[in-house]
């Protein structure tokens, strides 16, 4: 058996890489300020929003993909905007199955810190936007986990990717989908393949940053 | 106008707890102005509310002709600055925490530059740029917090408890930084402390807190020369004795401590009273002293404790005394524990409350 690496599987890398990528960056968007505000504030119903994300963070991708489905398929409320079977539908499946993880990190990070951090930087001039971005600076480091598990759990996970994008070449496939399909046909050296490079991104991410992190302090 | 910072029938409560009550206070420009009080006195909120972090129940506070108010409480912050008494910082570097108040205020980065390498000249850190402030030791991280925020050279400096929990070479460094910036910048400070010592030292104003009341407002001599029984009750005061007094003819009086002690002072009280020499003022001997001291007493050294540029000494003469001295008296009278010793105080030394 030798293991390939040919220029499909190159393309089908690079595609996973952008998707999760893009999909991390969008969930970034709207999870850190969710995360940073649900950490910083006290409001009523702050537990129950809190417990609601930590509850959704063991979600089923394929329940995920499923419900994501009766909306964008071309008999729901958004199949007007064509996006089944489209990379831009596995990028939106993908940010909103993050999103539990992102939040509830970002929250646990947010609320470890020392609240005399805040009254710290007030003492020193801050405005009250400023006390809550030396806040996130404290956390950076809990920010940064979250980015890294999000993005790791969107490369890493099948259902969404499989049921957004159905697996077509050229197009949707990905890493996971490549490897469920030549799995069944018992390639295995494209199989064992994919597999590594998936390992490798997913560990080449966590130790980079890692790596940044160590180099901001 | 003389005063900096003024607090009018200030109350600060927190649900039921009145941490305040009804204090009023002036801080005057270019003084260092010491709170001393028992733990939760309410020194600390005080402080708050002088540095606009906190905002009084009720009552009035001015910061120079300005009332503080919602409005303007983020002016005045920048006016002045709070030193915590739990070291409190960023996670980065020395060099980051001391720029940080700089960066808020828009300095260039050369400016930056000179500001903190000046500053951790004057906190003795120079050099300590690079290190993480979190990992230096807890002195040092004090120093941090000072130079932070005396880098801002704001008007008015807060400082709650300093020194606590230092080991005297930190304390006797931040001490030095805080009586000069007073002096060189004219800084205006207002500190809140358990040391009277320190407060003694270090002020010339000091305000007694107690029960979120200010029970005596005063010059440290006032306060702390003839202590009052609202000081006696919390300061952890050493050779405070309770005794019953009797006149003598001389026009002194002479107090008889509870295990058959006299002590002779130079006051006119009848009955039960309570007494305190300040351990400066007892002079220590090998031999017996012959002098104008009417108090002397045999004894011998139970505890040494090694204050810096003194040593305390713990002395059993039938009643434990604690006495200052200097180190070099001390190594040259080759003392240890179990020495044999001579104590001697004047009469005038003797404070009776």
């Amino acid at each position: 058996m030798t293991l390939e690496i040919n220029s499909e599987i190159i393309q089908i890398t690079l595609r996973s890489l952008y998707i999760s990528g893009v999909a991390t960056l969008l969930s970034v968007s709207w999870s850190l300020p969710i995360g940073v505000i649900i950490g910083l504030k006290n409001f009523p119903g702050k537990h129950l929003i809190k417990g609601f994300f930590n509850a959704l963070l063991g979600i089923p991708t394929v329940a995920l993909g499923l419900f994501i489905y009766l909306l964008i398929s071309s008999s729901g409320p958004f199949g007007f905007l064509n996006l089944w079977l489209t990379p831009s539908a596995m990028i939106i499946g993908q940010a909103i199955l993050i999103t539990p993880i992102m939040v509830s990190f970002t929250t646990s990070a947010v609320e470890s810190i020392d609240p005399k951090i805040k009254d710290l930087a007030r003492t020193l001039g801050a405005s009250e936007t400023q006390v809550s971005l030396a806040v996130l600076r404290e956390s950076v480091n809990g920010v940064f986990l979250a980015v890294t598990a999000s993005f790791n759990r969107a490369i890493a996970e099948l259902g969404v990717a499989y049921m957004m994008g159905m697996n077509l070449r050229g197009r949707t496939r990905v890493l996971t989908t490549y490897i469920g399909l030549e799995y069944e046909r018992a390639n295995w050296g494209s199989v064992i393949a994919a597999a590594i490079i998936l390992l490798s991104i997913v560990f080449a991410v966590s130790l980079s940053m890692n790596l940044i992190q160590r180099r901001r302090a | 106008m003389k005063w900096l910072v003024e607090l009018r029938n200030v109350t600060r409560k927190y649900g039921d707890i009145t941490a305040l009550d009804d204090v009023s206070l002036e801080i005057r420009k270019g003084e260092i102005f010491t709170l001393v009080g028992p733990n939760g006195s309410g020194k600390t909120t005080m402080l708050r509310i002088m540095a606009a972090l906190d905002k009084p129940t009720k009552g009035e506070v001015y910061f120079g002709s300005v009332r503080v108010n919602d409005s303007n409480r983020g002016d005045i912050r920048v006016k002045s600055t709070m030193v915590f008494q739990k070291t409190t910082l960023f996670n980065a570097t020395v060099y980051k925490n001391v720029a940080y108040g700089l960066k808020l205020r828009g300095y260039s980065k050369g400016e930056i530059e000179g500001a903190v390498r000046e500053v951790l000249e004057v906190v003795k850190l120079q050099g300590y740029e690079k290190r993480l402030a979190k990992e230096l030791s807890g002195g040092e991280q004090q120093r941090v917090s000072l130079a932070r925020a005396l880098v801002l050279n704001t008007e008015l400096l807060l400082l709650d408890e300093p020194t606590a929990n230092l080991d005297p070479k930190n304390v006797s460094i931040i001490e030095e930084v805080i009586s000069w910036v007073n002096r060189e910048r004219k800084t205006t400070i207002a500190m809140a402390t358990h040391n009277l010592f320190q407060a003694e030292n270090l002020t010339k104003r000091a305000a007694l807190i107690i029960g979120g009341r200010i029970a005596q407002t005063g010059t440290s001599q006032e306060i702390f020369r003839v202590p009052s029984s609202h000081l006696a009750s919390f300061a952890r005061l050493e050779n405070v004795f309770s005794g019953t007094s009797t006149l003598l003819e001389e026009g002194t009086s002479l107090i008889e401590l509870e295990n058959g002690l006299t002590v002779e002072a130079a006051i006119r009280r009848k009955g039960k009273v309570t007494l305190f020499v300040r351990p400066e003022d007892i002079i220590l001997s090998e031999k017996p002293i012959i002098s104008s001291a009417r108090n002397t007493f045999r004894g011998k050294v139970r505890e040494i404790s090694d204050l810096g540029n003194t040593v305390k000494l713990k002395v059993d003469a039938g009643k434990e005394f604690a006495v200052h001295i200097t180190k070099r008296s001390f190594n040259e009278m080759q003392l240890s524990i179990g020495s044999e010793v001579f104590l001697a105080f004047k009469a005038t030394s003797v404070c009776v409350v």
